[in-house]
């Protein structure tokens, strides 16, 4: 898992470098400064993800199942909702403000990075789902601990991800 | 030490169907079957791309020349690059790490034996892929065919304004998936070699091939994973009218050229650290003596993995960068001749005093020491700047990195061949034949890539499909496709005498080089569970402990 998320934090790595280069390079509008807005909520909910987990982790460690599934569920949601908001965000982008992928050199390098990130999002909640399903029909049991902390590190690096896509595209980038 | 050698009786294969043989290859998840499968894949490329570099030399061999159409000749040498690198080397050297790596360290798999089987079967399909180009590339508009943006596909020339067709998205698809398997198979050695290590096996007792595949992990991991990135960068700007590398709309063509050479230049080091790996694992055998200088060895390839990070824009001189940039990218090349150096004189020292036997394995290493070295030399020229700026895309720069790729990692992927043939097949290959083929392909080698220096040095740039005559090209030219035919004829040696021996060859037994690691000390061709009692070592020769109970390693290291 340590050498997928090496792999994985340099495909971001180049990504934000793209991001970074072509700030403001964009001969048309819409500039970032004019269409973003801080998404603190979802930040919130993201990074609280990451608690989420490791609390679920802990109890399913010492093998209190019920706690587990419940901690579970709300790292689910929590996820589910930075998707859904990520969503919003994109559909005010491309019907307010009409700005695409195609638009300028903003849109390509924010949707690809952005949505990177999102699709990682994605895959970690079919991950995340698949194991609540799981849970729920009560086959998780404590020795699957180790494999849903395999799991949980990859979600804690999909946050950490958030943190320097933020900072990216929301901080330096407006 | 407590493992013995373990007779096993291969499963009848007379009688069974076909079908059912067939499918216990496709269905295998055991290391040494995916090995061999790499293996196997990567020489039908091999014999593709040689292929491909024939008609090139054939085409090259006088002026004006009219054998195949500028179209044709600018995709054969965009196939030739890309098929060498991505589906022949990376396959070879990840096929003898996959068979190689978890019978040193004594474990019965790799970590994760599924992860091996799809890495190998997505990197075949990237390879499929790139080959049905071919009659695929035609797509909706009905130009291009196989891809002709050359093996680095410098921005905009593969925009979809210039690469009409689907060319250049086989190009890059296939590319992509076969970084995905690259990567797979890197996360799998690392894992391997940090956990699944024998008892008594620390870090420091490793064979320096497990060190060196470590090593190559770690590369893969950093430097494949840019070009993926890059690569769906470029998706998305052919696919769904993204800006990335569109100089219209402000995207830098020379970004491209950053990302690309951040892969390209580690993934020379992603090749050639195999390669020092089968030279430190042959020479001291065929030396008779301990490898020299195992510490400083382990460091130098971890110097060189990192040094690899910071060279790439070397590539990128005649581009344009700041004073500052050029300095840096000269300074940091330069400084990776150091350690490269350091392994040299190892590997030197490793055959000074030593009762050498010149095997086959034996004369490629040594040919390999004495080509790595001149292509280390005229890597240092280009790495000063000005001289770059002088030769840089001229033959001089082909016939330098054909030096490190054939005359470096080439021999010593010959020699790996006959010196695992015995441990993969059970059967000893021809010595005869053997060293016929290192004569043969070492006077082709010379012919084509020493000359080749020459018109690289008068002013031919290379991918030029012909050239007026006059020049003082025209001899060098002759003479470098004359050496192709040598080397044609070296493989087809090579590849008769892997198939007579496969079958017919004498019976090798476990251990025909009296060599001192571990995959000697199980039956050839191993069985599946490789070890029947996972074996104990307490120094870095196993199985000279074993031979030699009266003077073993462990008192000394």
């Amino acid at each position: 898992m340590f050498g997928l998320i090496a792999a994985e934090a340099s495909i971001f790595t180049i990504f934000v470098v793209a991001y970074l280069f072509y700030l403001g390079k964009s001969p048309s509008g819409p500039q970032p400064a004019a269409v973003l807005h801080v998404p603190v909520f979802l930040t919130v909910c993201l990074l609280s993800s990451s608690l989420t987990i490791h609390m679920a982790v802990r109890q399913l460690r010492q093998a209190r199942i019920r706690a587990f599934v419940w901690w579970w569920l709300l790292t689910t949601t929590l996820g589910a909702i930075f998707l859904a908001g990520t969503a919003r965000e994109w559909r005010h982008l491309i019907y307010d403000e009409g700005l695409t992928l195609q638009t300028n050199l903003f849109g390509t390098t924010y949707y690809s990075l952005v949505g990177l990130h999102a699709f990682h999002v994605v895959v970690g909640l079919v991950f995340l789902t698949v194991v609540l399903v799981f849970a729920l029909r009560g086959q998780v049991r404590q020795e699957h601990s180790e494999r849903t902390e395999v799991l949980s590190m990859y979600w804690h690096f999909v946050d950490s991800v958030w943190v320097v896509v933020f900072t990216v595209v929301y901080i330096i980038g407006r | 030490m407590s493992s013995v050698s373990v007779t096993y009786d291969n499963p009848p294969t007379a009688g069974r169907p076909i079908v059912e043989i067939l499918h216990e290859w496709v269905t295998t998840v055991d290391h040494k079957r995916i090995g061999i499968l790499y293996i196997l894949y990567a020489l039908v490329f091999l014999i593709f791309g040689g292929a491909e570099a024939t008609i090139m030399r054939l085409q090259l061999i006088r002026p004006h020349n009219d054998l195949v159409s500028p179209e044709v000749f600018d995709r054969m040498f965009t196939m030739h690059g890309t098929t060498m690198i991505f589906f022949f080397a990376m396959p070879i050297l990840f096929g003898f790490v996959n068979y190689l790596v978890p019978l040193m360290i004594g474990a019965r798999d790799m970590a994760f034996p599924r992860l091996n089987a799809f890495s190998f079967w997505i990197s075949a399909f990237g390879g499929l892929l790139l080959y049905f180009s071919f009659f695929g590339g035609n797509g909706l508009y009905g130009a291009g065919n196989a891809p002709d943006v050359g093996w680095f596909a410098y921005a905009p020339l593969t925009s979809q304004t210039f690469s009409l067709g689907h060319s250049t998205d086989f190009w890059t698809i296939s590319v992509l998936l076969s970084g995905v398997g690259s990567v797979g198979t890197a996360i799998n050695i690392i894992t391997t070699v940090l956990t699944m290590r024998c008892r008594g096996m620390t870090l420091g007792k490793m064979p320096l091939l497990a060190w060196l595949s470590l090593t190559m992990g770690g590369l893969v991991i950093l430097c494949v994973s840019p070009l993926t990135a890059a690569q769906l960068m470029l998706l998305i700007d052919r696919y769904l009218g993204g800006h990335f590398f569109d100089t219209q709309a402000g995207g830098s063509a020379v970004i491209w050229m950053h990302f690309f050479w951040i892969f390209g230049h580690p993934e020379v080091y992603v090749l050639a650290i195999p390669a020092f790996a089968f030279a430190s694992e042959i020479i001291p055998v065929f030396s008779r003596k301990a490898i020299f200088g195992y510490p400083v060895m382990v460091a130098a390839t971890l110097a060189i993995g990192f040094i690899s990070m910071s060279v790439w824009a070397h590539h990128m001189f005649t581009v344009g960068m700041t004073a500052a940039g050029n300095t840096f990218f000269v300074i940091s090349t330069m400084a990776i001749a150091v350690p490269t150096g350091i392994k040299i004189f190892n590997w030197l020292a490793t055959m000074w005093g030593g009762k050498i036997q010149f095997r086959t394995p034996m004369l490629f290493c040594t040919g390999f020491l004495f080509q790595f070295l001149i292509a280390g030399l005229t890597g240092v020229m280009l790495a000063a700047a000005p001289f770059d700026w002088q030769l840089s895309n001229s033959y001089f720069v082909v016939a330098h990195f054909h030096y490190v790729i054939v005359g470096g990692i080439l021999f010593t992927i010959f020699g790996a061949f006959y010196y695992w043939f015995p441990k993969m097949s059970g059967r000893m290959y021809n010595e005869w034949l053997g060293k016929l083929h290192f004569w043969v392909f070492v006077i082709g080698f010379h012919l084509t890539f020493d000359f080749m220096h020459i018109p690289g040095i008068l002013g031919m740039p290379r991918r030029i499909y012909t050239y007026e005559p006059g020049r003082g090209w025209d001899v060098w030219n002759l003479i470098v496709t004359i050496g192709v035919f040598f080397q044609a004829v070296g493989m087809l040696i090579f590849l008769g005498n892997l198939l007579w021996s496969w079958w017919h060859g004498a019976d090798a037994g476990s251990d025909p080089w009296d060599a001192w690691t571990l995959e000697w000390s199980t039956a050839s061709p191993p069985p599946a569970y490789n070890f029947a009692v996972l074996p104990e070592v307490r120094s870095r020769r196993p199985l000279w402990d074993l031979k030699h109970p009266e003077d073993p390693d462990w008192h000394y290291e």
